[in-house]
């Protein structure tokens, strides 16, 4: 058995949840690099769609921006990005939105514009950008982001982008057609939505992680399902694909393996 | 039709103080060299809309030609925050910023609203999302057959548009490929539109359908080879990583900031002077 840290397990177990046959709106940073190992992996079949415009997005290397060449070279398509969320989004074809967040609540719904006030913020975030339609319209949301008490709220300041917004049957009385975050895949455990309330509650905890460290790096009263599971850990073919991506991409940008 | 101008008599007969400006491009094509004369020309109180504000309007927003800022994701991509935004509207350095915030998808439609001579475009979008919250101008509309209520977005038609683009003719017909973004919708929704482009050649030898704005929906194009530095143009030049990673430290402080903004656009009479200076300092790095 290779060894393997937690973002590695964090990209592997996010990886693993996508299906072979998905048609996956992707957002740039972590998402990006989870489907990539996938189609890498265990998905080779999978269609990545990236909000610049390329459909079919198959990269030797890891965009560093959602608008790299690289994209568009390897891509089935490129359309405009106005197409993009009208035909392919809107349209109905998007069966995963694999997405990031700087926060997200009980509810899996995201922010990622202010913290503090949105007048006087305490800290100004980029925006939305594609998130809030695709959290709304793709027909479910895969989340991936490292887990801590900051980014694990009990209140978001701010939603940009809708999960189960309070819960219970939210999105249906919202009107959305999607059927919202269906995980979260954390660097310590996989969480799902229970049935009926929606709250996600953690239904595996990665190897060697406790129940008290997961509580401790979640800001709200986190509970866990009946039968909690263990991640499988990572395949040297899942670490070797996933460190050969990440060598190709530091090289191709002139970065330390670790930056990308 | 189409003159073919410096950027310099571009910019100078048709950006004015005021304008609503957009200067479009998804991370590819970014017409950073339009920003920098723009600049240079110290034009005033601008409206800039732009889906992701990048390096350029942070360029723009911390020189002081903005008076207002509408988008939808304002970042460095792959790097960070811009700094010259946060400063300018967490401290309302060096003036006060306006900001009118949006979704890409409801700025992607707003844009081909705009480009499709309408007021308003419709949208599946914002449900459960508190955007419509802080901005008063995202407004609902129920669909007349349905009874579904949808979004409701102005449409952006700007006093000016510049774009940056690969290739145009003599006569100023413009040829773009790769990732186009809402470049075509963005020229289109304008009352007026500057192309620069990285070669202009007797014969475009477009292919069929492929990305062609006609000679006479523009007001100019100008030649400015590598006009989309720090972004790239597919086929001629590659993104410059480094630099969006150097701009960081740059933007992060307002004296840095207003020293590269004078050495390097005040202290330059145009585009290629700039180029040669910043090779320079790299070389001498």
């Amino acid at each position: 058995m290779m060894t393997y840290s937690t973002n590695e397990m964090m990209t592997v177990a996010a990886a693993r949840r996508l299906k072979n046959d998905a048609v996956c709106f992707v957002g740039i940073g972590l998402p990006s690099k989870a489907a990539n190992l996938a189609r890498l992996t265990s998905a080779p079949d999978v269609v990545l769609i990236y909000e610049s415009g390329p459909i079919g997005a198959k990269p030797s290397v890891l965009p560093l921006s959602i608008g790299d060449g690289e994209l568009a070279e390897t891509a089935d398509t490129v359309v405009p990005t106005g197409e993009i969320f009208r035909y392919w989004l809107q349209g109905g074809r998007i069966d995963v939105g694999f997405l990031g967040a700087a926060q997200v609540d009980r509810f899996g719904n995201i922010n990622t514009t202010v913290v503090g006030d949105y007048h006087q913020p305490k800290v100004r975030l980029p925006g939305a950008g594609g998130a809030p339609e695709i959290a709304g319209s793709a027909k479910s949301v895969l989340i991936i982001l490292k887990q801590s008490a900051r980014s694990f709220v009990e209140k978001l300041d701010f939603i940009t982008s809708v999960g189960h917004g309070e819960g219970g049957d939210s999105r249906k009385r919202l009107g959305l057609p999607g059927a919202g975050p269906v995980g979260i895949i954390t660097d310590l455990c996989i969480m799902e939505p229970e049935a009926g309330t929606h709250e996600f509650v953690v239904t595996a905890l990665h190897p060697g992680v406790t129940r008290e460290q997961v509580i401790a790096a979640t800001g709200w009263a986190i509970r866990f399902a009946d039968q909690v599971q263990t991640s499988a850990e990572p395949t040297e073919v899942e670490l070797r694909a996933l460190r050969d991506l990440e060598a190709r991409t530091a090289a191709a940008h002139g970065q330390a393996p670790g930056e990308a | 039709m189409a003159e073919i101008l410096s950027l310099h008599d571009a910019v100078k007969q048709f950006v004015n103080d005021g304008d609503t400006v957009a200067l479009e491009g998804f991370t590819h094509l970014i017409p950073t060299a339009a920003g920098h004369e723009i600049i240079r020309q110290g034009k005033k109180d601008l409206t800039l809309v732009r889906m992701t504000p990048d390096l350029i309007y942070d360029q723009l927003i911390g020189a002081g030609c903005a008076r207002k800022l509408i988008f939808s994701w304002g970042g460095n991509p792959g790097v960070g925050s811009l700094h010259r935004l946060r400063d300018a509207v967490e401290k309302q350095w060096p003036q006060p910023l306006e900001i009118e915030e949006h979704s890409h998808a409801d700025l992607a439609n707003a844009y081909v609203a705009g480009a499709s001579g309408l007021p308003f475009a419709v949208l599946r979008a914002y449900a459960g999302s508190d955007l419509p919250k802080v901005n008063p101008l995202i407004k609902s509309v129920t669909c007349p057959f349905t009874g579904e209520v949808l979004a409701a977005v102005p449409s952006v038609r700007p006093d000016i548009t510049v774009i940056h683009a690969q290739k145009a003719d003599r006569k100023g017909n413009v040829l773009l490929w790769g990732i186009l973004g809402v470049q075509k919708e963005a020229a289109l929704a304008a009352k007026r539109c500057i192309v620069t482009v990285e070669e202009i050649v007797d014969d475009l030898n477009a292919p069929m359908n492929a990305c062609v704005l006609p000679t006479w929906a523009l007001s100019a194009v100008c030649l400015v080879p590598g006009g989309a530095h720090p972004s790239y143009a597919h086929g001629y030049t590659e993104r410059d990583n480094r630099f969006y990673q150097a701009w960081d430290p740059i933007a992060r402080d307002r004296e840095t900031f207003t020293a590269w903004i004078n050495e390097y656009i005040h202290g330059t009479r145009d585009f290629s002077e700039f180029q040669a200076r910043l090779a320079a300092a790299s070389e001498a790095k």
